[in-house]
């Protein structure tokens, strides 16, 4: 059975945030393309990855505006939205997704399987750009418009890019470490495949000047859980998503960048 | 005169933070901050002592404001809370296993 098995598995392992997930398909086209899709991120197959077994169907209605929904039923979750289905048991680490032969809905699935396993040991995806600079890791975040793409975009060559559009953010024992995705924004490019201690998160304001300012506890902690990406309506992990935050917010600086759209801003990042 | 009792839903989240307190509905995610009175009525709401009791000792007996006055505006911050599935109510007193919304 075993051989019979490793026979049957055609897939690739994405590893983010050193959780690999082994994506199976017998279409070897779409095999192809998530390789090309998730390149930097492709590790070998491991014995305790999550395996993700992908049924591809024709194309049917799409709504980009309809939310996705993420429930649990004693331990086995489903997530649907119209463009795909999907199921896992985080217990036996094995899962399907039915979708139409587009990388866009398995991104969606791994990101929400991400933020579902991250919940849990006190970690999350941030609506963030991060950054990596002399061994240490930068968050910027803010509403919409703010400027996450733009501040990558003045980078100076010393900084490496972690994501212009979800962070990953994992809690290893009293500290935080950033690690680089291959979700995109604005940018188009996925963040290097590296990872780095959190020195702090930055809250974007445009403004007249470059400068860092305070944030209260508070503030920071309202400001940070609205960028959290989380999809399943399941309250004990949404409690639980707030005492994480609660626990970054006391333990890593977070502050307000107030920047030009000016390159000496990373003066202040270092 | 019937006592009212007020308890801390176990469906919401809370932490104090830098001096304030910050709840979070489990239901919604809604955030609310609480001022420091607020937050004197929270930590007292433990379902066991009388609404009036709580205004008496933790509003009335720290700040200058008239009995009739607090109690009115404690019951409204109540309701309000309670609204929201913050706060639970009760004529009688909520005890540990009955805190369901």
């Amino acid at each position: 059975m075993e051989r019979l098995e490793a026979i049957r598995d055609y897939g690739v392992t994405i590893e983010i945030g050193g959780m690999p997930i082994r994506l199976c398909t017998d279409d070897s086209a779409y095999l192809s393309r998530l390789q090309d899709r998730f390149a930097g991120f492709i590790s070998p197959s491991r014995p305790r990855e999550l395996k993700l077994e992908i049924d591809l169907v024709l194309p049917g209605r799409s709504d980009s505006e309809e939310q996705v929904q993420v429930r649990n039923h004693g331990g086995r979750w489903t997530i649907e939205r119209s463009d795909f289905q999907a199921g896992l048991d985080l217990g036996s680490r094995r899962g399907w997704v039915r979708q139409p032969a587009h990388p866009y809905a398995t991104d969606s699935v791994l990101r929400i399987l991400h933020s579902m396993v991250l919940a849990r040991e006190g970690g999350f995806l941030l609506h963030s750009a991060s950054a990596l600079r002399n061994g240490r890791s930068f968050f910027f975040f803010g509403s919409s418009g703010a400027g996450k793409s733009t501040i990558l975009s003045l980078a100076p060559p010393d900084v490496t890019l972690l994501t212009d559009e979800i962070s990953y953010l994992r809690k290893q024992g009293d500290n935080y470490v950033a690690y680089g995705t291959p979700f995109t924004g604005e940018l188009g490019r996925a963040g290097d495949n590296a990872f780095a201690p959190v020195a702090a998160l930055y809250h974007l304001v445009q403004g007249s000047e470059n400068r860092i300012e305070p944030m209260a506890p508070a503030e920071a902690l309202r400001e940070l859980l609205e960028c959290v990406l989380f999809f399943a309506e399941d309250s004990e992990l949404m409690k639980q998503i707030f005492h994480s935050a609660c626990e970054l917010v006391s333990r890593v600086p977070v502050q307000q960048l107030v920047f030009l759209p000016d390159a000496r801003v990373w003066e202040l990042i270092t | 005169m019937k006592h009212q009792y007020i308890a801390r839903s176990p469906m919401v989240a809370a932490r104090e933070l830098g001096g304030e307190m910050v709840i979070m509905s489990g239901v919604d995610s809604t955030l609310f901050d609480l001022n420091e009175v607020a937050t004197a009525i929270w930590k007292a709401a433990d379902g066991a002592t009388p609404l009036s009791e709580i205004v008496e000792q933790k509003v009335c007996a720290a700040y200058d404001v008239a009995p009739g006055v607090a109690a009115e505006d404690v019951e409204g911050f109540v309701r309000d809370m309670a609204r929201h599935g913050i706060l639970l109510v009760s004529d009688e007193p909520i005890l540990e296993g009955q805190r369901t919304l």
